[in-house]
């Protein structure tokens, strides 16, 4: 690990003042995934800028909004009572990742940039076009089995390996973010930029901007939530392809609903061919089926993770179905 | 041989661990918790080729750093003596075995300031070509001269060719296990220290004995200039056994060369190119039976790899050797050579791999020819071992099975498979036999009586959580006569002379002997009335001799493992909610830790059926997923209810305490249960580990 | 900023005693433990927050010491294995002994550190992976193994463990 400076932010504006337009700063919030990064080396900051004293540790309400704020802790947020009234879909998601010390610490704003665990991007002696652009992927020939089989390209397939992200897809969630131009507010779905040829680039808001909260939209009326995690161990493991799905049926159509997948691309995955595919569908497994089928089709699995395609159809239809049938 | 087995007073009961409280308060000081002025810390710098030539090594960069105190490397690095030992003989050519292995290793007066110079490390390499990937075919494989640790490469009973071409019933099946890592919970550390002409080290061992004899010949030092001192090890698992690990010998050159106390502990993904795993495995199962499944041939054949450093050959069909009773009996290795890290112990190689191989064909052929999968191990009993024709000391697989099936509830079992759905669960049941070496291994030991009345007792043996320390209480309590609360056992320390390691089962069978014997002398001669002098009374007794003067027989634990399984329909995902152990191990000293050492090998079992894999990427030579988040080992949640039972088994013919160890024999055959309770679950044979969701998806 | 200090004062509440020390912004609150304030009782297995040998509770709360670096938690109480006995040993640490709920002992400490948090949590009424939607969590064999999930034990003490845990919480 490279020596650094470490500053405590008094303030938002001057916690952006120091790290924007400065390559070698980084934010540390619950630092879980930046200080593994870092004695790994794939980190090397020489500016850490502690915002853990920032107010953006906040769960409220504004109207029918919620805002939680950037750190709020991950444990905090799936307890939070609004949340598991609310969107159940959030907090299973949160506490389907890494263990209780690990959300104890982990913030939301951090989740939402955390980077891959491909293997060939945590270990600094190989290549890797994320890590070292230019460098090339050998995770495409290589160990391969919980990469992407969706929006990858010849340049990159790493996943990303959120949980909480893949719900707050499915809730249409909006992230504030602050840079120097100042606050905005962004769909989730517009945080993340394709991979293309620089997987380097993850995140379309520029270098330094600080995320500040997160906002959730209320669910429509009579609308279930739900998250459901497949990993090799029975806990404390990342996802090898997860859904999170919010469904309104009435009548046994389908009026509304939202698939978000996890562990199949280089973002929180909004299946929005499987949704189109749904609109006044019945509410039947062979509708659910044949909306994952749709989805899927755009698939590009490599050598060791087809399994995912089925995995993915089966889950979409599983959780899906639980979220039409009683409780 | 003489033996107490009327009950005692201690050895029988449960008695919580010696050093329990140490452990629970933090106290216990490991390898790496030792506080020294003046300590330096060393850090590996790990090849980034495969297989090559080390041409330039950035030496003055890290030494102009701040902190640095030295870089150890090939051009400054004492001359050592080849031991025979490749892992050990670093730094003396400028030739890369493998990923990983140490080209430098740079030694700073603090962990953060070594780390950082290490990676900042510039190397030249001179790659080569690599050849790093095991397959079953690969043209490299031959027969080595011998298996681990001594034994025939090749056996051969009858006419095996003739015997499967009349057998009215052959399974003939491949399975394939992965590399295994260990992953002991304490990465391995030293500190080294010299001080008055003697050099101490703290370590992480299983052997402090033959560490210190190791290592005071690869480096040509006088005959007791070494110390090894290892009083609480954080699990080892076959890992830390001998020969010494890398970073024992880089603390020994450290400390020699910055004339301080240095530490070289190393990093978890270290632990993978640089302290042994367990080879992967293809393995051939060929069975013949008559309709009514008793086998008239049982052929297995196995291939395994080594490192170019060494050559280790695990022992993965020597499992079907004293097994099933069987007229025609073949079993074979072969091995190839690979620039790969050097394989090495992994709780009880050869059985565990080979018990899959073999366990899993039995459910095969039980399918096959319509025999309960218990019955069909009855049916294939015997008196005397299949291979060698030598009797057996004791052999009680037939209770374990019996006694198994009572407490699993086994009995009407439906034998179909994939007729157990349960919402959304298939659920399944499966059964494999087990068994593990007995062995004893000669070992000296000291029994001192104090004027005050109380005991203490020296024998050169570890304990890395087997509860080795507490038994060897107890039964020295009981050989002396007097409550286990008078009685202190010291351990850890290789003044204490020569002990075997904890290791193979071996470790309480072969330190109670020398134990027991010179407790039992020492009681004597106090009561015959021998005074007390202040500094001690002291008997000795080496088991040397009389370990050898043994009869020759076939010496076995002997088990059975019974698995509830439910996979997932929508997923693949496989749980265990159930799994029955049941054992004769001897006799059981200490009814609380001997369970514990039982459970925990079940859960390895099951973590090695579900879980593990070590993923090589040919192209590096590394293993990529060197890390416990991508290599994934059992958790809580993993791990259901598990019952553990053991049947009576005097044994007279062990040793003075007729302890069997215990340490192995709850892992083999796990994975083989489970696999087989797949199969009943799902219709789907499972012939490679582990069954991930991928592999267990309808 | 002007010239940039790489060393900070860390000034921390340890197990009830305060402690002040100037590190290295590199040094984690694990290797200020061990190698600083010799309190090795918390264990480094992986230093990749992996394996959970080295949790602690920083303010009450369970978290892997190896991922906090030591100058964030400037301020803040830090209670570790060593500062969990009075006189008596804490009542889990007496149960850990009495179920034998470990082997090696090199995640033991971290066991009972994560324990502890993790029935304060469950007093709270935090869910956990397994608590049915909308009801409060109870203290069944299910929930322990997955809130322990955290903490690996590569000896298999885990049956041993949940029942330490479930004798002092007075579980099920």
């Amino acid at each position: 690990m490279r020596e650094f400076a470490y500053a405590r932010a008094r303030s938002v504006d001057a916690a952006v003042a120091l790290v924007a337009d400065n390559p070698g700063a980084r934010y540390l919030g619950g630092g879980t995934n930046l200080v593994d990064l870092m004695k790994l080396g794939v980190e090397r900051p020489d500016l850490l800028v502690d915002v853990t004293g920032l107010p953006m540790h906040e769960v409220t309400e504004d109207g029918d909004t919620l805002h939680v704020g950037a750190l709020v802790r991950n444990s905090d947020l799936a307890a939070h009572p609004l949340v598991r009234e609310r969107y159940p879909v959030l907090s299973q998601a949160v506490l389907a990742g890494a263990s209780g010390q690990l959300r104890n610490v982990a913030t939301t704003g951090g989740n939402l940039v955390q980077r891959t665990r491909c293997g060939y991007f945590t270990d600094a002696t190989k290549p890797c076009n994320k890590r070292m652009p230019g460098s090339g992927c050998p995770a495409i020939e290589g160990e391969h089995h919980n990469l992407a089989i969706l929006g990858a390209s010849d340049h990159c397939v790493a996943t990303h390996p959120s949980d909480l992200a893949v719900a707050l897809a499915a809730l249409d969630a909006r992230v504030g973010v602050q840079d120097l131009a100042g606050p905005q507010e962004i769909p989730l779905a517009d945080f993340y930029r394709p991979v293309g040829d620089r997987p380097d680039l993850e995140l379309t808001v520029r270098d330094g901007a600080l995320v500040t909260g997160v906002a959730l939209p209320p669910l429509p009326a009579g609308a279930r939530s739900a998250y459901r995690k497949v990993r090799e161990r029975a806990s404390y493991a990342f996802a090898i392809g997860s859904v999170a799905a919010v469904l309104k049926v009435d009548d046994g159509r389908v009026r509304d609903v939202r698939i978000a997948l996890g562990a199949v691309a280089s973002h929180p995955w909004r299946a929005r061919v499987a949704e189109r595919a749904l609109v006044d569908a019945p509410a039947t497994p062979p509708a659910f089926e044949a909306a994952a089928e749709a989805e899927l089709a755009a698939a590009r699995p490599l050598r060791d993770n087809a399994y995912k395609v089925p995995l993915i159809r089966n889950l979409v239809v599983a959780v899906l179905s639980e979220l039409v049938g009683d409780r | 041989m003489t033996r107490t087995w009327q009950a005692a007073p201690s050895v029988g009961h449960p008695m919580a661990r010696v050093e329990g409280f140490d452990k629970v308060t933090g106290r216990a000081r490991y390898a790496g918790d030792v506080a020294l002025p003046g300590l330096a810390y060393g850090w590996v710098v790990p090849a980034t080729i495969p297989r090559g030539r080390v041409l330039h090594l950035d030496v003055e960069a890290a030494l102009a750093m701040p902190g640095v105190l030295a870089v150890l490397h090939q051009e400054n690095a004492p001359r050592l003596t080849d031991i025979g030992e490749g892992t050990l003989f670093l730094f003396q050519g400028d030739r890369v075995p493998h990923w990983g292995a140490p080209v430098a290793l740079v030694i700073a007066d603090t962990p953060e300031r070594a780390r950082e110079a290490a990676e900042r490390m510039r190397v030249d390499y001179l790659p080569e070509p690599p050849d790093c990937v095991f397959r079953a075919d690969h043209p490299a494989l031959y027969e080595p001269r011998f298996v681990n640790p001594h034994n025939e490469t090749v056996t051969e009973k009858g006419d095996i060719d003739g015997a499967l071409a009349a057998a009215a019933v052959v399974v003939d099946a491949e399975y394939r296990t992965p590399a295994q890592h260990n992953n002991a919970m304490e990465p391995h550390s030293t500190t080294a220290v010299w001080a008055d002409g003697r050099l101490t080290l703290r370590t992480s061992t299983q052997y402090a004995y033959a560490w210190s004899q190791s290592l005071t010949r690869l480096f040509g030092f006088a005959p007791g200039t070494v110390r090894v001192l290892s009083e609480h090890v954080g699990g080892g698992f076959g890992n830390k056994g001998n020969p010494p690990r890398p970073d024992s010998a880089l603390a020994v050159m450290a400390a020699t060369l910055v004339g301080r106390p240095v530490r070289v502990t190393l990093t978890r993904p270290q632990l993978w190119p640089l302290t042994g795993y367990r080879t992967p495995t293809a393995q051939r199962l060929r069975l013949g039976a008559d309709r009514d499944g008793r086998l008239v041939a049982v052929e297995h054949l196995a291939a395994v790899q080594t490192s170019r450093l060494v050559e280790f050959t695990e022992q993965v069909t020597m499992y079907s050797r004293p097994m099933y009773a069987a007229p025609h009996l073949r079993t074979g290795h072969q091995v190839v050579a690979l620039d790969v890290p050097t394989p090495r112990w992994m709780r009880a190689p050869g059985e565990a791999p080979g018990s899959f191989g073999l366990e899993s064909a039995m459910d095969e052929l039980a399918e096959a020819c319509g025999v309960d999968p218990v019955e069909l191990r009855l049916r294939n009993d015997t008196a005397d071992d299949p291979t060698t024709g030598l009797p057996f000391s004791s052999r009680r697989l037939a209770d374990c099975l019996r006694v198994g099936a009572d407490r699993f509830g086994w009995a009407g079992r439906d034998p179909r498979p994939a007729v157990g759905r349960d919402g959304r669960w298939w659920r399944g049941t499966g059964v494999a036999g087990a068994h593990y070496p007995a062995r004893t291994v000669p070992s000296t030991a000291h029994a001192t009586a104090l004027p005050s009345g109380e005991f203490v007792v020296r024998v050169a043996a570890t304990d890395i959580g087997t509860g080795a320390r507490t038994a060897l209480t107890q039964l020295a309590a009981d050989a002396l006569e007097v409550p286990a609360t008078v009685v202190r056992v010291l351990i850890g320390d290789s003044d204490f002379g020569p002990a075997q390691g904890a290791g193979g089962s071996t470790g309480t069978a072969s330190w109670s002997w020398p134990v027991v014997t010179a407790c039992r002398d020492l009681a004597h001669r106090l009561a015959s009335g021998e005074a007390v002098p202040p500094h001690g009374l002291t008997s000795t007794f080496d088991s040397t001799d009389a370990v050898r003067a043994r009869h020759e027989l076939a010496r076995y634990a002997w088990g059975a493992h019974f698995a509830e399984v439910a996979v997932d329909v929508t997923t693949g995902e496989v749980r265990v909610p159930r799994l029955t152990g049941v054992y004769a191990v001897g006799r059981v000293v200490n009814p609380l830790t001997a369970r514990s050492q039982l459970l925990g090998g079940m859960t390895m079992g099951l973590s090695t059926a579900l879980l593990e894999e070590s993923i090589m990427d040919g192209r590096f030579g590394d293993y990529v997923n060197h890390n416990l988040a991508d290599y994934h080992v059992a958790t809580n949640p993993d791990v259901g209810e598990l019952d553990v039972a053991v049947v009576d088994d005097p044994d007279d013919e062990l040793n003075p305490s007729g302890v069997k160890g215990l340490g192995e024999i709850g892992i083999v055959g796990v994975p083989a249960a489970i696999a087989n309770a797949v199969w009943h679950a799902t219709g789907v044979r499972q012939r490679e580990l582990p069954i991930t969701p991928a592999r267990a998806a309808l | 900023m002007t010239v940039p200090e790489l060393d900070s004062t860390v000034r921390l509440m340890l197990n009830g005693a305060p402690r002040e020390v100037v590190v290295d912004n590199r040094t984690t609150l694990l290797d200020l433990l061990r190698d600083r304030l010799d309190h090795t009782g918390t264990k480094k297995g992986c230093d990749h927050g992996q394996c959970g040998a080295c949790t602690v509770l920083v303010d009450g709360r369970r978290a892997n010491s190896c991922l906090l670096l030591a100058v964030a938690v400037d301020g803040r109480e830090v209670t570790t294995v060593e500062g969990l006995a009075d006189d008596e040993p804490h009542p889990l640490q007496a149960a850990f002994v009495a179920h034998d709920a470990f082997q090696c002992g090199y995640c033991t400490p971290g066991q009972i550190c994560s324990a502890i948090g993790m029935l304060d949590e469950l007093a709270e009424g935090w869910p956990s992976a397994v608590t049915a939607d909308g009801r409060p969590p109870s203290l069944d064999d299910a929930e322990i193994r997955e809130r322990m999930a955290g903490n690996i034990c590569r000896c298999g003490a885990y049956p041993n463990i949940v029942a330490a845990i479930r004798e002092v919480a007075g579980g099920d």
